[in-house]
């Protein structure tokens, strides 16, 4: 994906610069989002919803390239668990990302696009640039701040630091600290792209040529870790691909590698490699604890007020129970309401965005009205 | 809504004795309606834990503040203190160990309220002394292969515990069929007892 995406969202620009955790500051970001419902008169209605990795903010509508419904269709909409009806619903694109907001493939004030002169971000600075758009949209206070994977992270982040912005926050299939085997499996995808020699240190824009090979090993083992044995086993077992028997070669003889080939090259279409790198490097970063002695409980003692939900799913081995178990040890020591289940799902860390009717329960139950 | 009259008996004498705005910890608290009787009608913040999933998803569902969690091994997580109750209702005999339940509950809240099913009452007495096999009663309503509970008490037993213990017994009620009756002989009369406990 070398050109830039059009996209049908609306797009904000900051007036301030943003200030970020490395030290440096952006001019000039701009937050490509979707909103809908509309924002009461009291204006306390407001629901974020943070999206993953690789997400974007076409929470409910379908994806300007793929054609695909939005990413959580089944979740958000008139009617639905986070009811339109009712809640004034915003969903950015995260700072680094390549759907229209700023992110490495945009261009820096030279009139160039920034590639890997952009500054490393954190997840923090993806909150940042939310509540910077929050502002422009009159929303102080929201009544729930909603996210899964990376979107959860970025919820922890937002009730730690700013704690007075939201009512609510519900963190699915999340981590308070990157596991080390999950910066493992990203450092694969960094190292699978950076090897693309059409990479060229990051600088491919405008010229032809873009490390789709690289991107889309990146993608093949990342989407692996958000599945479950289970579900590779039942789908595709050991079946061969249109095929009797085996080649003796190295086409995709079987259905799953025919099946991630497919995933691997879908991605690059709609998917910018640096900002893979720069996301997921704001991923292998992410410690709540860091800046309290890792103590989690430490730091997210100033939102002792927020109500939080933690779920997990029993067969999310990338993001699993024990990982959110630690959020909701961190929440019992400061007195934190809090709520947490493991729903039991086959689909791994995917779970979260499939069907799992008893996510919809506690997620409608938890949002209240 | 949920109203204290509408509770299971011993749910309803615990409601009753809970002071109004405190805050409770109800360890297995089912399907949260304890919880949301404390919360609506006496103003308490009412938080809970439950082993069981789909029952969480319940609680929650209903605006409630409930963990998952085994009363065995999740109480450490809480700090000291930080509830007025911690609140223990027929969930005592189907830990692996009651006594550690029991110290944990008096170190995170600075009373408990513990129910149990007294197995020493005359029925379950001559079910066995008669027919010579597990009673099968309605506080006891499965049969001993598929019961959770696996620390069948006394009340006597559970009075002879908690004073080797050292916990003082604030307060006791007795049920027996739905109707609460006096403290007399209730080793062989009450189907049920309740107990308020503090160090």
């Amino acid at each position: 994906m070398a050109d830039a995406i059009v996209t049908t969202s609306e797009t904000r620009k900051l007036a301030a610069p943003l200030s970020l955790d490395c030290g440096r500051s952006l001019d000039n970001v701009e937050i490509a989002y979707e909103a809908y419902g509309t924002l009461n008169a009291s204006r306390d209605n407001a629901i974020l919803v943070c999206h993953a990795t690789t997400g974007d903010q076409h929470l409910a509508s379908p994806h300007p390239i793929t054609g695909k419904p939005g990413w959580w269709a089944r979740m958000v909409g008139p009617g639905l668990p986070i009811d339109t009806d009712h809640f004034y619903v915003v969903c950015p694109n995260v700072l680094g990302s390549c759907m229209g907001t700023t992110g490495p493939g945009s261009l820096a004030s030279d009139g160039a696009p920034w590639a890997m002169r952009f500054p490393v971000i954190t997840i923090r600075d993806m909150v940042r640039a939310h509540l910077s758009l929050l502002d422009l949209l009159g929303v102080e206070r929201l009544h729930a701040a909603v996210g899964g994977s990376m979107g959860g992270m970025q919820v922890l982040s937002l009730a730690a630091n700013w704690p007075q912005r939201l009512e609510r926050a519900l963190v699915i299939a999340a981590t308070a600290e990157m596991p080390a085997q999950n910066i493992a499996f990203q450092e694969v995808g960094r190292q699978a792209i950076m090897a693309d020699p059409d990479w060229q240190e990051g600088a491919y824009y405008g010229t032809g040529k873009s490390p789709d090979a690289g991107l889309a090993v990146a993608r093949m083992a990342a989407h692996i870790t958000y599945l479950s044995e289970e579900t590779l086993s039942e789908k595709f077992g050991r079946r061969l691909q249109d095929r009797e028997a085996k080649t003796f070669g190295f086409d995709a003889d079987f259905q799953v590698e025919s099946y991630l080939r497919h995933q691997g090259t879908a991605f690059t279409e709609r998917f910018d490699a640096n900002s893979y790198l720069y996301i997921t490097r704001a991923m292998s970063y992410f410690d709540l604890g860091e800046e309290h002695g890792h103590r989690i409980a430490e730091a997210l003692a100033p939102a002792k007020n927020v109500r939080f939900c933690l779920v997990s799913f029993d067969s999310d081995w990338l993001y699993p129970t024990v990982e959110s178990r630690k959020i909701v040890h961190a929440l019992n020591a400061v007195g934190a309401p809090v709520s947490f289940m493991e729903l039991a799902a086959p689909f791994g860390h995917d779970s979260f965005l499939l069907d799992v009717p008893a996510l919809d329960r506690v997620i409608r139950g938890f949002l209240g009205q | 809504m949920s109203s204290i009259s509408s509770l299971r008996p011993d749910l309803a004498l615990i409601a009753q004795n809970v002071a109004p705005g405190s805050s409770v910890l109800d360890v297995g608290c089912g399907d949260g309606a304890l919880l949301l009787a404390l919360r609506d009608e006496r103003k308490c913040d009412a938080r809970g834990m439950e082993i069981d999933a789909a029952s969480v998803a319940e609680c929650v569902a209903a605006g409630l503040s409930v963990i998952q969690g085994d009363a065995d091994t999740d109480l450490s997580f809480y700090p000291d203190g930080v509830f007025d109750y911690a609140i223990l209702s027929q969930t005592l005999q189907t830990t692996l160990r009651p006594r550690a339940v029991l110290e944990e509950l008096l170190r995170i809240g600075r009373k408990a309220f513990v129910s149990f099913p007294n197995f020493a009452h005359w029925k379950v007495r001559f079910s066995l002394l008669v027919g010579g096999r597990m009673p099968v009663t309605r506080q006891l309503p499965i049969a001993w292969y598929e019961t959770p509970n696996i620390h069948f008490s006394s009340i006597d037993d559970f009075l002879a515990l908690v004073g080797e213990m050292g916990v003082k017994v604030d307060d006791a009620w007795f049920l027996a069929g739905n109707r609460q009756r006096s403290a007399a002989a209730a080793n062989l009369l009450a189907e049920h007892a309740i107990f308020l406990l503090s160090r």
